[in-house]
């Protein structure tokens, strides 16, 4: 029986101010507060909200057969308690229906698994807590950053005790072989599930295109898309929440869609709603995916280049992340915080200088004019924290 | 004396050293008891308390016979269909000229935009109407974009024209000049009564490479003027972090890219430094990219065109100056660096390096030297300061009175003759 695995992403990035070469050693804030309160609220009231109360919905109509999974990184869920906790409860309340697991990720969401192996296992604890402590799950599956995934990383996520890791279903990993079906990664005693991203961008990317051929979807039309594969063991469609309501608006008819998918999808018999552990627990792997180099979810090249494809993020990236030890002998909770909040991928997302095909994807998400005020904005942030961090050597 | 002046940049109507250097030889002009009309291309009404007569030539009519297009006598190739020869971000229309009670007025932007040609052309047009309508002595035009308007001012009126050149084509562009730009200089020098370089250093390539009579042209240079505004302001310094700075347009002319090398080549020796890059322009992107490439982007920042204060602000707070420049007619931003006693580097190819002859001086290409000098300047204070004060006697010699008696000497002179 082949199951069906909805899984959402929700995140925030908490977004950086216009920090000038004035403010370098001045004591200034790195973030943009009142941007980023606006932005949660607007995101709040426009997907999460409506989509939850939707999600709610599901759940109780189908009488636990609607499954589904989140992972909220720890970036956002610390914005959602301190600003927005009724979106924070809302998402306690579909823990509550005992229909939906929560994942494990790295806390700041960052890509911490590419340069420091003492920084992942901490940021994944980290989250592990603190997923703990606000829905009352151990978690048994990992996402990695923006779906980042390599043996090396399976590996890791084993070794942490996980059972299912996730992945982008890309043909450079898979080859001929079709990304329904449970694998098993070289090298490591686990389970991956790999998105199945032609159907998961009809939704998250193509939904409201009128150029698209198959435009308008109709979830009869997708559901009788899923329901031609009925030999696969497992059809995942990932896609970040903000989908919903954000990503496509609410009057492109996302929200129906949502609403129906469901009932389409268990109109055959043969397919169920499954999470991400559940599915690791139906099915056996179909075959080994070697995966020496990392790939990704995003752009056209699912790999790294969108946060490490030029020159600026490598110099930002190495930057940071070379400040590792400094940061820890300094032994201060303030600066360590300080230096993991900076390494959020999207700040590196920022300063992708991709401008083809996967431009407007980033223009849209980059609040920034260029990916070079970009890089700019934060050596100049950086700059700032390394003096505050060799200020603190001098003292001590 | 009254005067008419032609420019393409006047506070706050600006973008870089054209205006400030109108600014400050204007002052000292109309000190001396002189009066100033000073044409701009587009000027808006607040700037109507300055010390000169503004006049926009977007709010002058068109004369009858101006829209017959440019002058006759120069040949235009028109080569290339972009022209950029200071770079903006912002673009340009060419619109038709507008219709007013019966007139025609030309819109101008006074950017420098990929349209500066025509603009230049279609603001010469309508200083005829200024030539033919007011009273005046004499006739100051400054650099090749003031060519047309100046000639026409002359051919409607009779007076004696100047010529003032503060940069030229070649040292803009380097070897890759725009052939229109170059004849329009050398066609304006040529017809004008006389021509003013900033430097001797501009002078010589004035002879040298548009082959005009060095009896014609006269060298004033540049001064700075200190308003009190700027002697009050306080800036607290980070300590322990030394600031090198380079400030101006991010162009080739400027030589920002060696300025990046030397930067490259000092923080191998010297980690615990900040170098900043003031400004904007065509090579920005590149010289961002460059920082990157060479992972020097923590310790090296940039700031984007800065205005007013933030140019203060900046220049406080920095411990060494470095004018870089690949071919500097004057350079002026030394002069004001001088005056929050931060010490100077020059370029040789630089008129300030004829006045500043105690500052260090590097052949723009010699990035080694160049690191080995800011080196020598930022590891021993008492050397710092000694340039400093050298410098400070030798600027106690250049003020915009001396500039602005030297310019009344010239207008003397072709007024006698004329």
């Amino acid at each position: 029986m082949p199951s069906l695995c909805l899984y959402f992403e929700v995140h925030q990035p908490r977004r950086l101010r216009h920090f000038t070469v004035f403010d370098i050693g001045r004591a200034q804030p790195y973030e943009d507060e009142v941007q980023n309160r606006q932005i949660l609220d607007k995101v709040a009231e426009k997907c999460y909200l409506p989509a939850n109360a939707v999600i709610l919905d599901l759940i109780r109509r189908h009488d636990g057969r609607f499954r589904i999974a989140y992972s909220l990184t720890g970036v956002i869920l610390e914005q959602l308690e301190t600003r927005r906790p009724d979106v924070l409860k809302s998402f306690q309340e579909l823990a509550g229906t005992g229909c939906v697991e929560f994942l494990n990720e790295t806390y700041y969401h960052s890509l911490c698994s590419l340069y420091s192996p003492r920084e992942f296992e901490a940021q994944v604890m980290l989250h592990r807590k603190k997923i703990r402590e606000l829905f009352g799950q151990e978690a048994v599956t990992f996402r990695n950053t923006e779906l980042l995934h390599s043996n090396d990383l399976a590996a890791k996520a084993a070794a942490m005790g996980y059972e299912v890791v996730l992945a982008e279903g890309t043909e450079r990993v898979l080859g001929c072989r079709s990304p329904n079906f449970v694998y098993r990664p070289a090298g490591a005693g686990i389970k991956i599930l790999l998105r199945n991203y032609r159907l998961s961008d009809d939704v998250a990317f193509r939904f409201s295109n009128r150029q698209w051929r198959e435009y308008p979807l109709t979830p009869a039309k997708f559901a009788h898309w899923i329901h031609q594969d009925a030999d696969a063991q497992v059809i995942n469609l990932f896609m970040d929440y903000e989908t919903f309501g954000e990503h496509q608006w609410a009057d492109s008819g996302i929200f129906t869609f949502l609403r129906q998918m469901p009932a389409e999808l268990l109109r055959h018999p043969g397919f169920a709603f499954h999470t991400p552990s559940e599915v690791a627990d139906r099915h056996e792997p179909a075959g080994i995916l070697d995966v020496p180099d990392a790939v990704s979810w995003a752009d056209v090249e699912r790999d790294l280049t969108a946060w490490r494809g030029n020159a600026m993020q490598g110099d930002a990236l190495t930057s940071l992340y070379g400040m590792e030890k400094d940061v820890r002998r300094a032994k201060s909770r303030k600066l360590l915080r300080d230096w993991r909040l900076l390494q959020t991928s999207d700040h590196f997302y920022y300063m992708c200088t991709k401008w083809f095909e996967d431009g407007d994807v980033h223009k849209y998400f980059n609040p920034y004019e260029s990916p070079y005020d970009a890089y700019i904005n934060y050596m100049n942030i950086l700059d700032d924290f390394s003096w505050k961090l060799n200020r603190k050597k001098a003292t001590a | 004396m009254r005067i008419l002046m032609f420019g393409w940049e006047f506070p706050p109507h600006m973008s870089g050293g054209l205006g400030t250097a109108c600014f400050g030889m204007t002052k000292a002009l109309v000190e001396r008891g002189h009066h100033i009309l000073f044409v701009l291309p587009s000027a808006s009404e607040e700037t109507c308390d300055s010390h000169v007569e503004l006049l926009s030539a977007s709010r002058i009519p068109l004369s009858e016979d101006a829209e017959r297009g440019p002058l006759t006598g120069l040949d235009l190739h028109r080569i290339r269909s972009s022209l950029r020869p200071y770079p903006s971000p912002s673009g340009h229309r060419q619109p038709p000229p507008r219709r007013s009670g019966g007139r025609s007025y030309v819109d101008l932007t006074g950017q420098y935009g990929p349209d500066l040609l025509s603009e230049v052309i279609r603001y010469g047009n309508v200083a005829g109407a200024v030539g033919a309508g007011k009273a005046f002595d004499v006739i100051h035009a400054h650099d090749w974009m003031s060519v047309f308007a100046g000639l026409r001012a002359r051919s409607s009126s009779g007076k004696p024209l100047v010529l003032h050149i503060h940069a030229l084509e070649y040292d803009r562009s380097g070897e890759n000049i725009n052939r229109d730009i170059f004849e329009i200089e050398r066609w304006g020098m040529t017809q004008a009564d006389a021509v003013v370089a900033v430097s001797h250093y501009t002078k010589g390539r004035i002879v040298e490479l548009y082959g005009i009579p060095a009896e014609k042209i006269f060298v004033v240079h540049n001064a700075v003027s200190r308003s009190e505004a700027q002697s009050s302001l306080q800036v607290v310094k980070i300590p322990v972090r030394k600031i090198v700075l380079f400030l101006g347009r991010i162009t080739f002319q400027k030589g920002p890219d060696y300025f990046v090398a030397a930067a490259a080549k000092l923080l191998r020796r010297i980690p615990d430094l900040t170098f900043v890059m003031a400004g904007s322009g065509d090579m920005m992107i590149q010289m961002v990219e460059r920082v990157a490439e060479l992972g020097i982007g923590q310790h090296f920042h940039f700031t984007g065109f800065l205005r007013g204060e933030d140019v203060e602000r900046m220049f406080a707070m920095s411990d060494l100056y470095v004018m870089p420049s690949v071919s500097e007619p004057f350079g002026i931003s030394p002069l004001e660096a001088m005056m929050y006693d931060v010490p100077v580097i020059l370029s040789k190819s630089s008129g300030v390096a004829e006045i500043l002859r105690h500052a260090p001086q590097v052949d723009f290409w010699d990035v080694d030297g160049m690191a080995e000098k800011m080196a020598a300047l930022l590891s021993d204070p008492d050397l710092a300061r000694q340039v400093v004060e050298d410098c400070r006697i030798e600027m106690q010699r250049i003020h915009w009175d001396r500039a602005a008696e030297e310019l009344e000497s010239i207008y003397h002179r072709l007024i006698r003759s004329g």
